[in-house]
C-alpha cells in the first residue's frame, strides 16, 4: 500500500466517528475492526471554547490515526479555520478537507476545494481532499500541493457504492503513483472490496456502519471485506472475457452423463 | 429509619426522592436553586415516555427499564397522556421509516387516511406511519412541580446550597444526583448538547408525540395543550453553550414547516439548550463509595429511565440488592 504523507498504514480501512449510538459502541466498532484511521469532525460552535473535548478524548483513546475532517464546510474561510483548529486540538498536520458546495448531493465545491487546497498546504498541512473522480479537478489539487486524493464513490450517506466504476478506474489509472481513498457513498462491504480490488488504497466510510443495526459487527464485515479486496489485487485478478473457457476439457471425455 | 441526603432536585432527584420516601426514608433534597427551572438538564426535556421507539438506536435496557415510566408516572403526578405515538418521514426519505420498522417493535403500520383520522391536522401530507399506541408522554415541568410539592407535602426536607455530595456523606448516605456537574467524580461523563425549542401556534392541534424522521437527529414535536408545542432537538458531543444554534433554529423549524406550513405562523416563546449527562454507552449508572451513592447519565432518557434509576437506588439502600446498572469500579 501507499504511504499517506510518509505514514504507512496497517491496513486501508478508514472510519468516521459520527452518529454512532453510543461512544461505547463505537470503540467497539474501531476494535473489532482494527481500522487504521479515525476522521473526526469538527463543528466550530462547539470548537470555539473546546466544548467537545469529553467526546474527543474518546475518539484519541481509541489509538489510532486522527484524521480531522472539515465536514459541513461550505466555505474556504470556514473549511480554513475549522482545520485550524483542528490542528490545535488534536495536534495533527493531517486534515480531511470537505468544502460542500450542493445540500441534496453534498457534491463537492471543487473550486473552493482547489483554492482551500493551496491555502492549507501552504501553512504546512498535509491535505486529503474530498473530491470526485474529475481528472482535471485531481490534477488541480495534486498541483496545489495534494499528496493523497479522496474521490466519492456516491453522494455521502448515500449507500450507493461506486457510483461511477469507469471514471474510478480512469482515475487509478491515470495517477497510478498517488494514494487514493474512496471516501463517502459506500453502503456495503462488497462495494469496500470492489474498490480495492481496483487498486484503491483505502476506502474512508462512516453511516454504513455507524448507522448498521450492528455497528461493530458490520465494522468487521467491512475489514474483512479490504482485506479479501487486498489480497485480491496482490494476487493479480484474471481478466473477464466475453465467452466460456471451460475450465476443464469437455472434448474428449468418455462419459457426458 | 433510613435518612437521605440527595444533592441534585432535577428529575433523577426528585424521582430517587419520591422513591425513597414511598418507601418510609427520610429524604432532604439539597439543590443550588429553590424550585425546577431552566439551569436543570430535565425543564428542557420533551418529556416522551416512548421506550419502544427509542429501542431504534438505544441499548435494550433503555427499552425494558423505560416500560415501567409510564405507569410509575401516572402513579406519582397527574401529568401523563396515554395517546401512543406516532412516527413518519419525509416522502424523499422513506426507506428510513422501513429501517425505523425493521429496527423496534410493537407499533401497527397506519395508512395516509389512518394517520389523518389520528392527527386531523397532520391531512394528507403523508402515506405511511407507524403508530405505537402503548407509548406516552408527560408535561415535564408540570410533572417536576408536582413531584416537588407531593414531596413538600409527604415530609420531604429541600435546603438550598451549592453542595459537595462528599461533604454530606461525612454525615450520612447522600446520593448525588447533580447530572453534568458530577463530572468532577466521574472522569467518564460527558455532555451531549441538546436545543430545542418551544412554540405557540393555536391553529394547530396534535394529540401525541410526532417523530418526524430525520437523517442526523432525533426529532419530535410533543403537544403540551393549549396550542402550545415542543420541538426538538438536538445532539451534538460537546457540553452546551448559553443558547440554541442558528442551525438548531434552522432544523427544527423546518421540520415543524414540514409537517404542517401553518407552523410558519408560530411563535417562538422559548428556546433551551443543555448538556445532556452521559456515560460512554449512554445507558444511566449507579455508583457507590461508601456512604456516597450516585445516580447518572441518563442522557436522552431522563423521564423515561428515572422512574427504574430510583426503584434500583431504593432497591440498593433498602434491600441492598446491587441494580443492574451498578458500577462499583470507575467511582
Amino acid at each position: 500500500m501507499r504511504d499517506f504523507y510518509g505514514t504507512a498504514l496497517s491496513n486501508g480501512l478508514m472510519l468516521g466517528t459520527a452518529q454512532y449510538p453510543s461512544p461505547a459502541i463505537l470503540a467497539d466498532a474501531f476494535k473489532r475492526s482494527g481500522a487504521s484511521v479515525a476522521t473526526v469532525s469538527l463543528r466550530r460552535e462547539s470548537g470555539q471554547d473546546l466544548a467537545g473535548q469529553d467526546f474527543w478524548q474518546l475518539i484519541r483513546d481509541l489509538g489510532v490515526h486522527i484524521l480531522p475532517n472539515t465536514a459541513g464546510c461550505h466555505s474556504v474561510k470556514e473549511a480554513v479555520t475549522t482545520a485550524h483548529m483542528a490542528r490545535e486540538v488534536f495536534d495533527t498536520m493531517w486534515i480531511k478537507l470537505e468544502v460542500i458546495g450542493e445540500e441534496d448531493t453534498l457534491q463537492p465545491d471543487i473550486f473552493g476545494l482547489v483554492d482551500a487546497a493551496r491555502i492549507l498546504t501552504e501553512e504546512g498541512f498535509q491535505v486529503f481532499p474530498y473530491t470526485t473522480e474529475d481528472l482535471v479537478v485531481a490534477d488541480k489539487l495534486l498541483h496545489a500541493g495534494c499528496e493523497v486524493l479522496m474521490p466519492w464513490g456516491a453522494p455521502i450517506g448515500s449507500g450507493l457504492g461506486l457510483n461511477n466504476i469507469f471514471g474510478l478506474r480512469a482515475m487509478r489509472a491515470h495517477f497510478p503513483d498517488v494514494p487514493l481513498v474512496i471516501d463517502a457513498g459506500l453502503g456495503l462491504p462488497s462495494q469496500a472490496a470492489a474498490a480495492i480490488e481496483m487498486g484503491f488504497d483505502a476506502v474512508l466510510l462512516n453511516t454504513a456502519v455507524a448507522k448498521a443495526g450492528d455497528p461493530a459487527a458490520m465494522a468487521e464485515a467491512f475489514a474483512s471485506a479490504v482485506k479479501a479486496g487486498q489480497l485480491a489485487n496482490a494476487a493479480d485478478p484474471m481478466e473477464p472475457r466475453d465467452m466460456a473457457v471451460p475450465s476443464t476439457p469437455v472434448i474428449g471425455k468418455a462419459f457426458l452423463t | 429509619m433510613v435518612e437521605a441526603t440527595i444533592i441534585g432536585a432535577g428529575v433523577a432527584g426528585l424521582c430517587i426522592a419520591r422513591e425513597l420516601l414511598d418507601r418510609g426514608a427520610d429524604v432532604m433534597l439539597v439543590d443550588r436553586h429553590t424550585k425546577s427551572g431552566a439551569h436543570a438538564c430535565s425543564w428542557w426535556a420533551g418529556g416522551m415516555l416512548a421506550p419502544l421507539c427509542e429501542g431504534e438506536s438505544a441499548e435494550e435496557p433503555v427499552v425494558r427499564l423505560g416500560r415501567e415510566a409510564a405507569d410509575w408516572w401516572e402513579a406519582k403526578t397527574e401529568a401523563v397522556h396515554r395517546c401512543g405515538s406516532l412516527v413518519v418521514s419525509p416522502a424523499h426519505d422513506k426507506s428510513d421509516l422501513v429501517q425505523f420498522a425493521r429496527r423496534t417493535t410493537g407499533f401497527r403500520e397506519v395508512t395516509g387516511s389512518e394517520i389523518s383520522n389520528l392527527e386531523p391536522d397532520l391531512g394528507n401530507r403523508f402515506s405511511k406511519g407507524l403508530f405505537f399506541e402503548s407509548e406516552a408522554h408527560l408535561a415535564p415541568r408540570t410533572a417536576l412541580d408536582q413531584l416537588r410539592d407531593s414531596l413538600v407535602a409527604d415530609g420531604g426536607q429541600f435546603a438550598q446550597d451549592d453542595a459537595d455530595p462528599a461533604k454530606y456523606a461525612q454525615r450520612g448516605l447522600t446520593i448525588d444526583c447533580r447530572g453534568y456537574q458530577a463530572k468532577d467524580r466521574h472522569k467518564d461523563l460527558r455532555g451531549v448538547k441538546g436545543e430545542m425549542l418551544i412554540l405557540s401556534c393555536p391553529d394547530v392541534a396534535l394529540t401525541r408525540p410526532i417523530r418526524m424522521l430525520h437523517p442526523r437527529i432525533p426529532l419530535y414535536i410533543v403537544p403540551r395543550g393549549e396550542g402550545i408545542f415542543m420541538l426538538g432537538a438536538t445532539m451534538v458531543e460537546g457540553h452546551a453553550g448559553k443558547h440554541v444554534t442558528a442551525r438548531a433554529l434552522l432544523e427544527l423549524l423546518s421540520a415543524a414547516y414540514a409537517l404542517n406550513p401553518a407552523f410558519g405562523e408560530a411563535e417562538v416563546i422559548e428556546t433551551g439548550v443543555d448538556s445532556r449527562p452521559a456515560f460512554p454507552d449512554n445507558l444511566p449508572r449507579i455508583r457507590r463509595d461508601g456512604n456516597l451513592i450516585s445516580a447518572n447519565g441518563l442522557f436522552r432518557h431522563g423521564f423515561l429511565l428515572a422512574p427504574a434509576l430510583a426503584r434500583m437506588v431504593a432497591d440498593l439502600i433498602f434491600d441492598n440488592k446491587n441494580p443492574e446498572v451498578m458500577d462499583e469500579t470507575a467511582a
